[in-house]
């Protein structure tokens, strides 16, 4: 009798467990973002036609040059990408080589759009397909990945540059040896 | 349903929500058109809500050439559904990307479909997503090092449903 006592408090532990599990698991902040999972490797080979008539176009070859950089992915139609372009400004100021990918968009538009909040880029690739963020592994617009002198992609800020981000990417930057 | 809309009185479709009660209808005729009004009311509001949720960020480009077209080889096309059906949504994570209208789906599905239509295994297409994206992107289940006790323990509970029935038969005999 006590046997089957302990085994009956023993499934009750065990549920308790499984709903603790639930209570603790519903309680934290969902996880809306995914990494790319290819930090650490070297970018994918590419070659995109310039999105604007007075900047070149982006391809992997630039991206190992030997300088660490910047690559912003970006599109004219994305709203948090006009509220980063101030702290893309401070980037650029703060020494930092910014180069970028315009994802799904009009020459036309993407004038306009870095006529009216700025342009810190050195380099603008057009990607009409997304293939090109697809093969780095960027879910969405905007994404900022640090890619060092080697080309290898060392790190990846996921949603639009806040104030406190600044001082992050630079970092980052410094240590892919800039 | 005779006075479903008067002309003219489309264009309020919006203010009436509060007020069920006017003033040219016949008694008879206000419980229909009272339940009437609620189900324009809740139809409006259910579209608008519909409609300022995509408005955030959409592009304005035409689709990737292989999003909405399929591939001209039936074979083809059935290989690469299958595979579209079992990769997530990067955007709207709940779908498949088969699923999913999102711009950036769209663009996935060209991938899949100009690849298979290069010859590429579908599965080959998978792990290259995978290896972006991680285990997340896929839909199709996997035993790795993370997720071998989902397969291990149902067949542990089996085994021992099996054991305690043939006890506790034995024990009743």
């Amino acid at each position: 009798m006590i046997r089957m006592r302990v085994f009956l408090w023993v499934l009750v532990g065990l549920a308790a467990g499984v709903f603790g599990l639930f209570a603790y698991q519903l309680s934290q902040p969902k996880h809306e973002f995914v990494e790319s999972a290819m930090i650490g490797q070297p970018i994918p080979a590419f070659d995109l036609p310039p999105a604007v008539a007075d900047r070149p176009g982006l391809a992997s070859g630039d991206l190992a040059d030997g300088q660490p950089k910047l690559l912003n992915v970006f599109a004219s139609w994305c709203v948090p990408c006009a509220a980063e372009a101030p702290n893309l400004a401070r980037l650029e100021a703060g020494g930092a080589n910014i180069v970028a990918v315009a994802i799904r968009d009009r020459p036309d538009d993407v004038a306009r759009f870095l006529e009216a909040y700025g342009n810190p880029f050195s380099r603008i690739g057009k990607d009409d397909i997304s293939a090109v963020q697809l093969s780095i592994g960027s879910s969405g617009v905007p994404e900022t990945f640090v890619i060092d002198g080697k080309g290898v992609i060392r790190y990846q800020h996921i949603g639009d540059i806040r104030d406190g981000d600044v001082a992050v990417l630079l970092d980052k930057l410094k240590e892919a040896g800039a | 349903m005779r006075t479903v809309r008067h002309p003219g009185e489309s264009r309020d479709l919006a203010p009436p929500c509060g007020s069920l009660r006017r003033g040219h209808r016949t008694p008879r005729e206000v419980p229909a058109f009272a339940g009437m009004t609620v189900l324009v009311c809740i139809l409006a509001m259910a579209l608008a809500v519909a409609m300022t949720a995509p408005v955030a960020a959409q592009d304005s480009l035409p689709p990737a050439p292989y999003a909405y077209r399929q591939l001209d080889d039936p074979a083809l096309e059935a290989k690469a559904l299958a595979l579209m059906e079992t990769l997530r949504c990067l955007k709207c994570q709940s779908q498949s990307i088969a699923d999913s209208d999102a711009p950036m789906a769209g663009d996935m599905r060209h991938q899949v479909r100009s690849r298979i239509a290069e010859g590429e295994d579908p599965e080959h297409i998978r792990a290259w997503l995978v290896e972006r994206y991680g285990d997340y992107v896929s839909y199709k289940p996997t035993v790795s090092a993370t997720t071998w006790p989902l397969f291990a323990v149902p067949a542990v509970l089996l085994l021992l449903a099996f054991l305690i029935l043939r006890r506790r038969l034995r024990g009743a005999k």
